[in-house]
């Protein structure tokens, strides 16, 4: 077991485009950190630059404090779990496991012992003499998960290992992934595109574009104080709801009505090469029906009424999708994310709002519904450098904060 | 019981052609004796396959069928062109003399040697230069065009190329390496022989292989360096044994292909000081000694022999034929 440090770590491809570029990350020993970001982003390359299996363009890289720059994969005793599982067609489940450490010259007993271990703790045991080719995919992704526990490795590296199975499993899986590392105590690096993964599964998540990390913290602290538009809309599920708000008379103005400004976030406004247009993000889970709000409540937030056009009931709570007039906001970050999802070329007329507003509420289709939004958790953020003005010393303090 | 395993849709369609006449109760009784019977979409679909077939396969049977028969029938005979007259069936008496004649066994004996050198050369040759072909980044087609040079000259062309090559007084190659005449003695003249078999098929040999190559997956071999296995481990563990399939695939052709040599000790020593090959010893019975009894024989012993090595190479090391759906066997 050991720590890995990343110390301005660049990757530079020979036809001249910038993979990663100046990554510091310390990741302590035993701890769980989660890469994740949309595809291209340089999570997979970075992954591949701490096995061994891509070279380091510039920068250092210590793993259990020494230096493994020019160290061969093989020599860097780390594990690693792909995405296709990588299992040895030829070989049976027992021979895959065992082949780091056939490898590695350890004595017969010594390895048959080894690996009954890691089949037990895997429920492998009664598929041990299987090929390959005769396992499902959930069993595939375990027999690669015991190939790299039974070596009992410094580090575990990752790169996307759930992707392939099917939704319903992938949750069940990643519990055994995060139950495993807890057991072993093994310091884990993760690659995921998916944000719940990232969210649900590590201690640390390093969320990355275009090859730069843009912030890195727990789960919980980059839902709630995202340091940039990139990061606010990519953590969520639904994501952030992002309007155009125009900066007028101390205020903003938006689709969902005028919002009042405290000081900090004015005198910060009122800098000579301050924005005149913002964007404004709200989650999902910040609006209610203006019904339900009590007194005490209602006071720290707004109003607005729209029409509603899609009602999906969760059972626990319902999500309310609105449609609010209005510009659209724009920004790069904005048009990445959509692409990433998949949807850059579709777009609804006007802007959609996705609301999760409690289950007693009576909102219903085609009628229009008062909502209320809780403006101590509205982030502002700057549309041409992505950055969240509302961010003070790290903790996002809303539209209001003096 | 033939009932319950048919499908409950063939059922019905079987139902409802049955007033169409009598002819239906035919295929019923022959289907019976299958497993499971056909439903009449299926056999429709079955005669439609092998009406499709049959022009093809006739032309097969015309142009294999009939000579390898024919050649079959004169092996029978004792059937000299010079002497006509005594043309008679003899049953298996060419076969004795064959088998029984110390210049079949030398021929068989240096077919052998060219084909076990020969394909195992280009087996290692054609994997150096299949992996530099797969695993060239810059002016790929270019390293793959000038590899494939080779095999793209005919055989005969390079096979006087070669002659000329090592033939005292006018080749490059016979004044640099020796002072004889290379083409005249027995064991030079095999190495020669050798040598350009191997320089002209190394090519195919590499091409087939790297069709291989491309099957090993890439996370397969960043799995091994991880797992800690060096460079040849990774070779010889993990690429060899997934690409085992398109090797035994290369081999077959390449051995069949050796077995039948000819061109190359036609045009360098025309089988002299004993270097030919079982296919040349049967074209100088057969074409310039005009014994078509005997020459058939060669023949027929050489097709046995061809498809002896087909056998071995499919039941015994389970290649998988080409173009079946087996691929996946192991």
């Amino acid at each position: 077991m050991a720590d890995i440090v990343l110390d301005k770590v660049n990757k530079k491809f020979p036809d001249g485009t910038v993979a990663v570029q100046d990554v510091d990350l310390e990741i302590a020993d035993g701890e769980f950190v989660i890469l994740v970001g949309p595809s291209g982003c340089g999570k997979s390359t970075t992954l591949n630059m701490i096995a061994g299996l891509e070279d380091i363009s510039s920068g250092e890289l210590r793993i259990g404090g020494q230096r493994v720059n020019d160290k061969a994969p093989r020599d860097r005793d780390i594990a690693m779990v792909f995405q296709s599982y990588a299992l040895y067609p030829n070989m049976t489940v027992r021979e895959n496991m065992a082949f780091p450490l056939r490898l590695a010259k350890l004595d017969k007993e010594t390895i048959n012992q080894k690996v009954d271990e890691a089949a037990k703790v895997l429920e492998l045991t009664p598929l041990l003499d299987r090929k390959p080719a005769n396992l499902s995919g959930g069993q595939r992704q375990r027999v690669a998960m015991g190939r790299a526990i039974v070596r009992q490795p410094k580090a575990f590296l990752m790169d996307e290992p759930l992707s392939n199975l099917d939704a319903k499993l992938r949750v069940q899986m990643r519990t055994v992934v995060s139950r495993l590392q807890k057991q072993l105590g093994t310091t884990t690096v993760y690659v995921t595109h998916d944000q719940t993964e990232a969210m649900t599964l590590g201690d640390r998540v390093v969320i990355m574009r275009g090859g730069a990390v843009q912030q890195v913290g727990p789960p919980q602290e980059l839902y709630d104080h995202p340091r940039n538009l990139f990061v606010a809309g990519f953590i969520g599920s639904p994501s952030m709801n992002f309007l155009h708000a125009a900066v007028q008379d101390g205020g903003l103005r938006t689709a969902l009505g005028d919002v009042p400004l405290g000081d900090r976030v004015r005198r910060e406004l009122e800098a000579a090469d301050a924005p005149r247009e913002l964007i404004l993000g709200i989650r999902p889970e910040h609006f209610e029906d203006a019904e339900l709000v009590d007194e005490e409540s209602r006071r720290r937030g707004l109003e607005f009424e729209a029409p509603v056009e899609i009602v999906e009931s969760m059972g626990s709570d319902k999500y309310v999708y609105f449609t609010v007039e209005g510009e659209k906001a724009s920004a790069a970050e904005l048009e990445e994310l959509a692409a990433d999802a998949g949807a850059a070329d579709f777009s609804g007329a006007g802007s959609n709002l996705v609301t999760r507003l409690s289950a007693e509420s009576p909102v219903a289709e085609g009628q229009s519904r008062r909502v209320w939004f809780n403006l101590e958790k509205i982030h502002l953020f700057d549309p041409a450098n992505g950055r969240n003005l509302t961010l003070h010393e790290g903790r996002a303090a809303g539209a209001l904060a003096d | 019981m033939s009932i319950n395993a048919t499908p409950a849709g063939a059922e019905v369609s079987a139902g409802a052609e049955r007033p169409g006449g009598r002819h239906a109760t035919v295929p019923t009784q022959r289907s019976g004796r299958r497993k499971a019977p056909l439903s009449e979409n299926k056999k429709a679909e079955r005669k439609l396959g092998w009406l499709l077939c049959a022009p093809a396969a006739l032309v097969m049977l015309a142009v294999t069928a009939y000579p390898i028969i024919y050649s079959v029938w004169l092996s029978l005979q004792r059937f000299d062109l010079r002497f006509p007259d005594q043309r008679e069936f003899i049953g298996l008496e060419n076969y004795v003399t064959v088998l029984t004649n110390e210049f079949w066994w030398t021929a068989f004996g240096v077919t052998m040697l060219i084909t076990v050198v020969t394909v195992a050369v280009e087996l290692v040759l054609g994997m150096g230069l299949a992996i530099i072909m797969h695993r060239t980044l810059i002016g790929r087609g270019l390293v793959r065009t000038s590899a494939l040079i080779p095999y793209g000259i005919v055989t005969v062309v390079a096979a006087f190329s070669w002659r000329y090559a090592w033939t005292p007084g006018t080749g490059y190659l016979a004044n640099l390496f020796s002072d004889g005449a290379p083409l005249t003695e027995r064991a030079s003249s095999l190495a020669i022989i050798m040598l350009a078999e191997i320089w002209k098929t190394t090519p195919f040999m590499a091409l087939l292989l790297m069709a291989g190559l491309a099957l090993v997956p890439e996370d397969l071999l960043k799995a091994a360096s991880t797992d800690g296995a060096t460079a040849w481990q990774r070779f010889t563990k993990v690429m060899l044994p997934v690409m085992k399939p398109a090797i035994l695939v290369a081999l077959l052709f390449r051995t069949l292909d050796a077995f039948r040599v000819f061109d190359n000790i036609f045009v360098l020593t025309a089988g002299g000081n004993e270097t030919s090959s079982v296919s040349m010893l049967a074209y100088n019975n057969l074409i310039r000694g005009l014994n078509l009894g005997i020459g058939s024989t060669m023949s027929v012993l050489i097709f046995i022999t061809v498809a002896i090595i087909a056998f071995v190479f499919v039941k015994l090391f389970g290649t998988a034929a080409p173009g079946s759906d087996d691929g996946e066997r192991r």
